[in-house]
């Protein structure tokens, strides 16, 4: 039985980690993201690696999406994508209504920009997870209403 | 599709992020002490939140002894985070000191440690959660690793020793 709150207050703990390690303050903000994002890389890499071991092939871009929205997403936040929404011209838009890492934090506006703080992360585990299906993309999120935040993939042909 | 076993995968999802955790902080400081103090820093932070957590959802009163103490980490709290249950073995004869035997330590899963990080204690955030917990519920305790399955033992052993009763104070500080 695994629990998820060692990983949500682990992911907590990497945040104020990172941000208090920096030399600067403000300025170094994007380094910062960039650090947690190249994180969530790394372990989403590993982790979609271990969740497909043993399933077949994808049939295809939307296939590949489906999964993320349902399998990965389950294993990572025990739910699934509330909305996915594509241009079927290789962007795609996912919606969590409650996203679990920003349970943390009040609904208060003062917040919200703290929120990609807390968004990083999980956009570097979407886009190694989709790495490691071999799909190249860039990975974004946006809050707009507390809870809810949608991650919006870019797929790059390579 | 085939149905994922997804029970086990979640643990995976803590094991990946600290093994990049432990990756980050390796990059950070120049020495495996520093990390390992980093670690145990980081892991006092996350006790003294989880402990709340941990009384709000096992309903466990408060425990008697330090005997009782042992027990409820080993069966109650391990299996609720980590999914495994230690076991509690080589009592001291004050009763003061035990340690915790885990046959499978979940956060070194994939791991190996290369030659250069002889020194590193990888799992030394379980040292800080235990001990800040603890602290919160007014309990002064030193906790260390005695063997590591990473630098070749065949179990880890995490000893705890009591050192005292912390007074309570009001109202908490915060860290």
């Amino acid at each position: 039985m695994a629990d998820e709150a060692p990983f949500q207050f682990l992911h907590n703990e990497v945040l104020q980690y990172i941000y208090k390690s920096a030399e600067n303050g403000e300025t170094d903000n994007g380094r910062n993201i960039a650090k947690l994002e190249n994180m969530g890389f790394r372990v989403g890499q590993g982790l979609m690696e271990r969740l497909t071991k043993d399933t077949a092939r994808f049939k295809d871009e939307l296939d590949i999406m489906k999964f993320v929205c349902k399998d990965f997403w389950t294993c990572v936040f025990k739910k699934q994508i509330d909305n996915l929404r594509t241009n079927h011209q290789g962007i795609y838009v996912l919606q969590d209504n409650k996203f679990r890492l920003l349970s943390q934090l009040s609904a208060g506006k003062q917040y919200l920009e703290q929120a990609p703080k807390y968004l990083a992360f999980t956009c570097g585990l979407v886009r190694g997870a989709l790495s490691n299906l071999g799909v190249k993309s860039i990975v974004t999120a946006e809050v707009s209403v507390m809870p809810a935040c949608k991650f919006q993939i870019m797929i790059q042909k390579m | 599709m085939k149905r994922l076993c997804l029970q086990n995968k979640n643990s995976e999802l803590f094991t990946l992020t600290y093994g990049a955790l432990v990756t980050q902080l390796c990059k950070d400081y120049e020495n495996d002490e520093e990390v390992n103090k980093q670690l145990d820093k980081m892991g006092y932070n996350i006790g003294v939140r989880l402990i709340e957590d941990f009384l709000a959802r096992s309903s466990i009163g408060r425990c008697q002894d330090f005997r009782e103490t042992a027990d409820v980490i080993a069966k109650v709290a391990f299996k609720m985070y980590l999914g495994i249950t230690p076991s509690v073995t080589n009592w001291s004869p004050a009763g003061d000191e035990f340690s915790l035997i885990l046959e499978n330590n979940p956060l070194v899963d994939f791991v190996e440690l290369p030659d250069n990080h002889s020194t590193l204690v990888y799992s030394s955030l379980l040292c800080g959660v235990l001990r800040g917990a603890l602290e919160m519920v007014q309990m002064a305790v030193d906790v260390r690793f005695a063997q590591d399955t990473l630098r070749g033992d065949s179990v880890t052993e995490i000893r705890m020793k009591f050192i005292k009763r912390i007074e309570e104070n009001l109202p908490a500080g915060d860290e």
